[in-house]
């Protein structure tokens, strides 16, 4: 029938379009995946290049030299590597624990806890959560100054106490996951108030907090304008800092393998991180939807 | 609401005290660490107080004299800057992002490989933006990488200058932030989509409608909110725009202060111990976020009660 053809018609055409806009879907995401991991693959490459091959133009091909501009890099003097390595270390684990286990702790302290407070508390947190630590960083100085605590590592980490929308994460998170009546149990069984967050309510809340600590901890190790304010003599800086130095020292005279194994350093690790639990992160963005 | 089944008033009242407890640590710091300088960067703005060599002028009240020094100075080339930078990174992002999250999400479409694609185009927003904006400026230096590529490819014949040039470095900038950022959108949006009702988009199809339809009828109001959240977001990350723009730059800003955004001016008061100005800046900029979010909560919180009506 007539009917029977021109619904053919009609179905042969939209399968044409649907394959046209699949050409087009995948061409454009190749395309974005290209931009994304071809400056990372020129920034290995070039990692294991000496100057020389590097000044001559671009390969796409690995050198020879990873080794020595590794060792080049750690023998330098005047970017203090290891030290920087250990420094961010420190103060990103030190963040991240602070902030996962005390946020949880606040978030408890809402989602748990009946008080008079509790909904200015809350709304409080929540109005904050998108003001940029930026805006007070001058009075942090000078209270830090006036508190004998610059060049430590210390204000880089303990502010971390307060962490906003790592809390938010957080009671969203008990709202769906966390029944109440399971700490009404353990109260019964005589668990005091610290000990049923410490061991009932925390070990529930791992997913949530695998997923901030990560987040924490990223955010810390890339961290560069609070640090570049507080840290001052070369061994305590953090690696975002010898990266700003070495962008700010005469460029020319620097053996470029150096500079791209430097880099590579800097960023190595968080990718390294982020392969092995990419599935557990990219679900931690959706589901959170709130990262600084 | 929550009251233990067997609780008598005192023992809720007991446990109100645990909630203060554990919300204490949070609100010390809070104030230690961000309130009390807040206050106090307030405070300085009203005063002369700066180095001149090894002398130190000040503290002198001053009114609001740092305030129309800024207003009728530098101020407004420089918050020009940030919302151009900000602008040029953030119109790709939201087209392409929302794009891809109706891709991701179209079940006549069925891309695969997914998982992949997610975890390749997040991964920039992990990467230590200082690091890199270090290796953008290797890349694309004079004799850089970039520039070989495209002499030898017979595109130029002398090496193009991107940090000399304003839109080079203005566009190397908006790229950079583009590809940090797209990812992270794309996932959020995606998150969107996939929260409305599919039976809405089965009957648009059934109706006729055309992919394009759809998008602008059902998904763009639907996932309106979210957009709204999405867009503040950045922006009040845009205003924090400091690492990509101060690396690249070497912290100049250069070529013709360009490239200087609101947070490098601040930061260049601070080195230069400029205590006045720089709190100056710092109220501007915190006053433009308050304003900001508070904007930007009702519009989200009109949008919750109608979705809840």
């Amino acid at each position: 029938m007539t009917t029977q053809a021109v619904k053919d018609k009609g179905a042969e055409h939209s399968r044409h379009e649907l394959l046209a806009r699949r050409i087009v879907s995948y061409v454009v995401l190749a395309f974005l995946c290209f931009l994304c991991l071809f400056f990372f693959y020129v920034l290995i490459i070039n990692a294991t290049r000496n100057h020389y091959q590097i000044q001559r133009g671009f390969s796409f091909l690995p050198g020879k030299s990873f080794m020595t501009n590794l060792k080049n890099v750690l023998a330098d003097a005047n970017i203090p590597i290891l030290s920087g390595i250990k420094n961010s270390l420190v103060v990103a684990a030190l963040s991240a624990i602070l902030s996962i286990y005390f946020s949880a702790l606040t978030a408890y302290g809402v989602h748990a806890y009946d008080f008079k407070l509790k909904k200015i508390a809350s709304a409080f947190i929540i109005l904050i959560m998108t003001m940029p630590t930026q805006v007070s960083a001058l009075g942090f100085l000078r209270l830090m100054t006036n508190m004998k605590l610059t060049d430590t590592l210390i204000p880089l980490f303990l502010p971390s106490i307060a962490a906003p929308t790592v809390y938010y994460f957080m009671v969203s998170y008990m709202k769906s996951n966390l029944p109440m009546e399971i700490v009404e149990a353990a109260r019964i069984d005589g668990s005091g108030e610290f000990h049923t967050f410490n061991h009932v309510v925390l070990p529930i809340m791992k997913p949530a907090l695998a997923v901030q600590a990560i987040f924490t901890f990223v955010a810390s190790w890339n961290n560069y304008f609070v640090p570049a304010l507080i840290l001052t003599s070369n061994k305590k800086k953090t690696l975002p800092i010898l990266i700003a130095q070495l962008r700010s020292a005469d460029f020319l005279k620097f053996d470029m393998g150096q500079v791209y194994m430097l880099i590579a350093i800097a960023i190595m690790p968080v990718i390294i991180i982020y392969l092995f639990l990419s599935k557990f992160i990219v679900a931690g963005v959706a589901l959170g939807g709130v990262k600084g | 609401m929550q009251a233990p089944a067997k609780g008598t008033k005192r023992r809720s009242i007991s446990y109100a005290k645990w909630g203060y407890i554990f919300i204490a640590p949070f609100f010390i710091a809070f104030a230690i660490f961000q309130l009390i300088p807040l206050a106090s960067t307030i405070y300085y703005s009203f005063f002369e107080y700066y180095r001149s060599g090894l002398k130190v002028i000040g503290p002198n009240f001053t009114g609001l004299s740092n305030y129309v020094k800024l207003l009728s100075l530098d101020l407004p080339k420089y918050l020009g800057n940030t919302m151009l930078l900000w602008i040029l990174g953030f119109v790709p992002q939201i087209i392409i992002s929302l794009l891809l999250a109706v891709w991701f999400t179209d079940n006549r479409l069925r891309i695969r490989c997914q998982p992949f694609f997610k975890t390749v185009i997040y991964m920039p927003n992990l990467i230590m933006a200082s690091a890199f904006a270090m290796l953008f400026f290797a890349l694309f230096s004079d004799n850089g990488p970039v520039n070989a590529a495209l002499i030898s490819a017979g595109i130029l014949n002398e090496p193009f200058r991107f940090l000399s040039s304003v839109a080079g470095t203005r566009g190397l900038i908006a790229l950079m932030n583009f590809l940090m950022w797209f990812g992270n959108t794309t996932i959020l949006l995606m998150a969107a989509v996939m929260g409305i009702d599919l039976s809405l988009f089965e009957a648009a199809e059934i109706d006729g409608c055309t992919p394009s339809q759809i998008f602008w009828k059902i998904t763009m109001p639907l996932i309106r909110p979210i957009l709204v959240y999405v867009m503040i977001t950045s922006l009040i990350g845009g205003l924090q725009m400091f690492d990509v723009p101060q690396i690249l730059t070497n912290g100049k800003g250069n070529p013709d202060r360009c490239a200087t955004t609101m947070i490098m001016y601040l930061n260049n008061h601070m080195f230069s111990k400029n205590y006045g100005m720089a709190g100056a800046v710092s109220v501007i900029l915190f006053i433009i976020c308050a304003v900001l979010c508070v904007v930007i909560y009702r519009s989200t919180n009109e949008d919750e009660g109608r979705k809840k009506k």
